[in-house]
């Protein structure tokens, strides 16, 4: 029972690992005042030049640089949509999603000729497993080893730079000037430009920010969760992204906790997958999995606490009325 | 001999069409406070917004401390000594008061380094001006006006030695507006020049030094506030226009038409704005409201109209009753026979998007009139509008033309034509003549005064004395949500109606007292 | 949308600028053809001719702008009401659902012409009710339409999973399918008809159901700009204040308009249920709802736009899909860059041009 919910844990941690990059992306955006459903986009963008540098250049971390550009890039479209030119920050979310989605086919054929996949990549050109000192020697001892050697020893080095986004992503936000000017943007921005700061400005390095972090999603998922880039491969994983950064209140450590545990539930219905539970029947993945999403729906709903999100969100800046 | 803090020559800002500020020039000496006092959209915040870096002049120069100053942004603004309290408050509610002072010039990239020698620099501050806040509260939590010294706290930490206040006692409780003129004096003891903007007579008389008015984009008089009176000013704003002689034949006052009591209407923020008014409006008989704009005018005709449900009191057409239990829709009020021509055409009363014919029926787009078997005949809609513009001679002519390429006197008359052709019984009319030509106003006065004829009740609210006094049967003065005064319109004159649009409680209390 | 400048002319409000946004779009497509090695004009010339230069070709073209027509309505009357349904993909999917549930439980004891008549109104009815729970959210509990809209498109589709799998599967088949529905259930195959009025007509999945289209289209012109309903809708999406003070109540007047955006996008079940597939199936829906996203506002918002768009998205798909068969080095996804580039150009950059030339006619008149 313990080894089957450390192996549950284990696998949470790997699943959680892109959901904490993309609701942190997400945070930095909206936090600013500019909606990001483009998360999803940006960060299969991001997984298909990862995988596609890392097999021509045979560099993981050629793959990586080449991801945060183009996820960077993305960003700053956004941004000149709906920054500079005032545009629907939803439709441009949503032209981002299929753009990357059409592009990443369209390039990866062209390109490799499997379909619109990438070539396998070789280990060379993905991210290793780091394990920790001691791991196979702690594997036997009970309960702690196996949370040593499993749960915390044995991921590649995006799940525990995961770990040091939510700490440092909290201290930028919270501890120095550009955070504060970047929430007080999304708060009221005419409170910032009346102080003499550019609201421009401070949305576009907030975007710098979510690209960066949803490139770093993207080269996790083709380049070190998997060795290739296959069709629909974030299969969602930035909306879910994007209902934990609500369901976190748009707040660092509640955000972990909920990417934490839409992770959990994900690995518990793959765990789950064709188990016959007594007295219950089949398992119910699809609730499971879908549970996210219910949650997200009833939360917002203010059924129970109210998320509320920076006031001044979606809506772009005018300086003259 | 003293000097001027600040010196504007000829400022002029054109909108569009519109001439916002034409030749404005104001002088302010150095460590007094100075009114600007005018009419909403007499150019006061334009003119401020020019200060502070909103917006450029097209031409004219500003004079800071002596100084040429070019303002092209805020921070323009800040680095001359320029601090401004918006109308709307320039507050981040989430952050505490110390993140809001220091939004902009935290001193150092981590907070907490910035933040120990900005807690220290508020306190002393605080104690200067005697402006007690909490440095560590959250401001969305805070009252209002502990809101406003925030902003007056920010201004300064920034090193404003010119500080403006745009209608800064609108949000406030009378207590709340006692204490801000404390602090208004205190600063001014301790230097600082003010510049305080507002539409409130009593204000200006209160605790200004200087005071300048302002109307239609025009300064038009600088005055020692000692040497002036709330009357005087009160002239000088409406200003005086050509009063249109209308027949206006004798009619019997009819029965009630329009009942208030007690009347009382909170506006969206939640501050009460009509603080208990009770009148009467007979069939045949046009009642104007007289006042100053801003004083509860907006929020009395919205609840008239069912727009805005009564916090407390009554309204009762015939058998119509509304009040805050019984909340009545502004469809249900148009069937009891009452129309309303809303004072604000642009954001209420017209869609400028639809065309005039599609505007012709809102509000009554649900009339049997046009629809038949679910179809919303536009030939039929077409049609009427085509009437209605042919009987209030709106122009171009032309019902598929879109709204927002009429000239506000069309616009106003296609609505008055619209409210009236359902011939009601009772008509709500706000600011009928507002950014209207002459010869329109003409037109408008006239068929206002058909509907009373034919013994139609009217209820006119309007800012244009002349208006008031020209069309009404009788004038009821409302200042501060409250009734100031009421008389027949002809025993009216600018001068009494100016005293009772200035008076306010205080003054009321006073004279008891005597 | 929103946004029209007063001091430029209609014609280049409605006029240029939008087709300035739309040659933007497809050139830039050009550059994405070009990127692939592939000639331009070549590929446009094979779209072309896959689209509409034989009958078979025609008809997929007519059978995806079937599907088109009804999601770029639904994207519209929500538009007009000043909503953002992002959320047809979910509703077109409940909506076969609604098909799928009538036809298995009835398709053997009542009669073809009720049948059809009765799954046409279930897939209207299911997807209306999906679309009515996110309105009634936005319009009671201020969620967020667009974010509530996006979590009920991954819930249809969980639910989806889960009946097909667990519920509705044919017993004794591996694959996710339901059983083949009764002949009654289907609707007459375009080649069909003219084969019984004695034209020949290749065969091709088109099928009735585009003259519900159609239908569909007139009906969401004269419900939006001549009925009092529309008139509401048009109000409460333009002026909320003047919809007040005209005694409409914005919050019933957005149910009611999400309803009907939910009912249309529903009708893509109509389609491909009882048209196409004969059974209820995963995935049927897949990428129909986006895409009215680029219709509709290619059509900005408008029923003629809106069918003029959607054939051009339906001989995209189909133009495409030739295009990926004569190509080893193309697939079909290149029709999902030139929509994600109309949603950029046509929508989020809708304001491009707009300072240039305002500025162009600015110096031309002073």
């Amino acid at each position: 029972m313990i080894d089957t919910l450390i192996l549950t844990l284990d696998a949470t941690m790997r699943v959680s690992t892109p959901l904490i990059f993309a609701a942190f992306a997400g945070m930095f955006s909206e936090r600013s005042g500019v909606v990001d459903i483009s998360l999803e986009g940006k960060m299969l963008a991001a997984a298909f030049t990862a995988a596609a540098v890392a097999y021509l250049t045979n560099s993981a971390w050629l793959g990586l640089g080449a991801a945060i550009m183009v996820s960077v890039s993305l960003a700053m479209l956004h941004g000149v949509a709906c920054v500079t030119f005032r545009g629907n920050q939803v439709v441009s979310g949503v032209a981002i999603n299929i753009l990357a989605a059409g592009l990443t086919m369209t390039l990866g054929l062209s390109w490799f000729k499997q379909g619109g996949q990438t070539p396998q990549l070789t280990d060379a050109a993905r991210f290793s497993i780091i394990e920790f000192p001691g791991a196979e020697m702690m594997r036997d001892v009970p309960v702690i080893g196996g949370i040593y050697s499993e749960m915390l020893s044995g991921h590649n080095i995006f799940v525990y730079l995961a770990f040091l986004v939510v700490p440092f992503s909290w201290w930028l936000l919270f501890r120095t000037r550009f955070g504060l000017r970047l929430r007080a943007v999304g708060e009221n921005p005419k409170a910032v430009d009346t102080a003499g700061i550019s609201v421009h400005r401070m949305r576009y390095a907030a975007l710098l920010c979510a690209g960066i972090l949803c490139g770093f999603a993207g080269a996790y998922i083709s380049s070190a969760q998997n060795a290739q880039f296959v069709r629909d491969m974030t299969a969602g994983q930035g909306f879910i992204a994007l209902a934990a950064l609500i369901f976190g209140k748009w707040r660092p450590l509640p955000v972990l906790g909920a990417c934490l545990l839409f992770g959990f539930l994900d690995a518990v219905a793959v765990r789950l997958q064709g188990v016959e539970i007594p007295g219950l029947g089949k398992a119910p993945i699809q609730l499971i999995e879908a549970l996210p999403y219910i949650l997200t729906v009833v939360l917002l709903a203010g059924f129970f606490g109210k998320a509320v999100a920076p006031k001044a969100i979606g809506l772009p800046y005018v300086k003259e009325r | 001999m003293t000097s001027n803090a600040l010196q504007l020559e000829s400022i002029s800002k054109r909108f569009g069409a519109v001439l916002a500020n034409s030749d404005v020039s104001l002088s302010v000496e150095q460590g007094t406070i100075h009114g600007v006092i005018g009419e909403n959209g007499a150019g006061k915040s334009t003119l401020m917004s020019i200060l502070y870096g909103f917006y450029q002049a097209d031409s004219g120069s500003i004079k800071v401390f002596g100084k040429e100053a070019k303002i092209h942004d805020s921070q323009d603004a800040i680095d001359v000594g320029i601090g401004m309290v918006h109308q709307h408050f320039m507050l981040v509610d989430t952050f505490t008061v110390l993140e809001n002072i220091t939004l902009g010039c935290e001193g150092s990239m981590l907070l907490s380094k910035g933040q120990a020698q900005a807690r220290e620099a508020l306190s002393k501050l605080s104690r200067e001006y005697n402006l007690k806040v909490d440095p560590d509260a959250l401001v969305g939590e805070l009252p209002v006006g502990v809101q406003q010294r925030v902003e007056i706290l920010k201004a300064l930490y920034k090193g404003a030695k010119i500080l403006i206040l745009d209608e800064p006692t609108g949000v406030l409780t009378p207590q709340e507006t006692d204490d801000l003129f404390k602090i208004l004096l205190s600063l001014k003891e301790q230097g600082v020049t003010v510049l305080l903007i507002t539409h409130k007579l009593k204000e200006i008389m209160h605790v200004t030094d200087n005071v300048s008015v302002m109307r239609q984009g025009k300064m038009v008089a600088h005055r020692h506030t000692a040497e002036t009176n709330p009357e005087e000013l009160a002239e000088l704003m409406v200003g005086r226009k050509v009063v249109l002689q209308l027949e206006k034949p004798a009619t019997d006052a009819g029965s009630k038409a329009l009942t208030v009591s007690n009347l009382k209407v909170r506006d969206a923020q939640g501050i009460e704005r009509v603080k208990g008014v009770s009148f009467e409006v007979a069939a045949g008989e046009i009642v104007g409201i007289a006042g100053v704009s801003g004083n509860g005018q907006t929020e009395l005709m919205e609840a008239l109209a069912g727009m805005v449900s009564p916090e407390s009191g009554e309204i009762r057409y015939g058998d119509l009753l509304i009040s805050a239990d019984h909340k009545v829709c502004p469809s249900e009020m148009r069937k009891a026979g009452v129309a309303h021509v809303p004072e604000d055409r642009h954001r209420v009363g017209l869609v400028t998007s639809f065309s005039a014919s599609e505007n012709a029926i809102l509000g009554y787009h649900r009339s049997s009139a046009w629809n038949s078997k679910g179809v919303l005949s536009s030939s039929t809609v077409g049609k009427h509008c085509a009437e209605l513009m042919a009987d209030f001679d709106v122009r171009p002519q032309d019902p598929t033309l879109k709204c927002a390429n009429f000239s506000g006197g069309n616009q106003q008359k296609l609505i008055l034509a619209r409210e009236l052709d359902q011939t009601p019984k009772v008509l709500l009319v706000g600011q009928p003549t507002r950014g209207v030509d002459i010869g329109a106003i003409e037109f408008i006065h006239q068929r206002l005064l058909d509907m009373r004829n034919r013994g139609g009740a009217i209820l006119l609210v309007s800012v244009e004395l002349d208006e008031i006094l020209s069309l009404s049967d009788r004038i009821i003065v409302m200042c501060d949500g409250r009734v100031t005064g009421e008389l027949a319109a002809s025993e009216a004159d600018e001068c009494t109606l100016g005293l009772m649009m200035s008076s306010s409680r205080d003054i009321n209390a006073s004279e008891e007292k005597e | 949308m929103k946004g029209l400048d007063r001091n430029l002319p209609t014609w280049v409000n409605v006029g240029l600028l939008p087709l300035l946004n739309v040659v933007t779009a497809l050139l830039i497509s050009a550059v994405v053809f070009w990127l692939i090695d592939v000639n331009p004009l070549e590929a446009a010339e094979i779209l072309l001719y896959g689209a509409f230069g034989y009958q078979e070709g025609i008809g997929f073209t007519l059978y995806y702008t079937t599907n088109f027509i009804f999601t770029g309505l639904a994207v519209a009357i929500a538009f007009h009401v000043g909503l953002f349904n992002i959320g047809g993909e979910g509703q077109a999917y409940i909506g076969g659902l609604g098909v799928g549930l009538l036809c298995l439980a009835l398709d053997a004891s009542v009669p073809g012409p009720v049948l059809l008549l009765l799954s046409t109104l279930a897939a209207a009815l299911f997807g209306a009710a999906w679309a009515f729970i996110p309105g009634w959210l936005q319009a009671y509990r201020g969620s967020h339409i667009v974010i509530t809209t996006i979590m009920f498109n991954f819930l249809a589709s969980s639910l989806m999973v889960y009946l097909m799998v667990n519920v509705l599967r044919e017993p004794g088949q591996m694959a996710p399918q339901s059983r083949a529905l009764a002949e009654t259930a289907w609707l007459p195959f375009m080649h069909d008809l003219f084969a019984a009025i004695g034209i020949e007509f290749e065969r091709s999945p088109l099928n009735i159901s585009l003259f519900l289209a159609l239908l569909c289209a007139f009906g969401a012109w004269v419900f939006i700009w001549k009925t009092k309903w529309g008139y509401e809708i048009r109000t409460v999406g333009s002026n909320q204040q003047a919809a007040v003070y005209a005694g409409i109540k914005p919050a019933r007047v957005m149910l009611l308009a999400m309803a009907i955006s939910g009912a249309l996008a529903g009708f893509v079940g109509v389609n491909e249920i009882n048209g196409v597939q004969h059974r209820l199936l995963l995935d049927f829906h897949y990428g129909y709802g986006f895409a009215g996203i680029a219709v509709a506002l290619m059509g900005r918002n408008h029923p003629i736009g809106i069918v003029l768009a959607a054939l051009l998205f339906g001989a995209l798909y189909q133009g495409g899909a030739e295009l990926a068969f004569e190509m080893s080095n193309v697939n079909r996804d290149i029709v999902v860059v030139m929509q994600g580039l109309v949603i950029l150009f046509c929508g989020a950059l809708e304001f491009l041009y707009k300072p240039l030339i305002a500025n162009m006619f600015k110096e031309k008149t002073a």
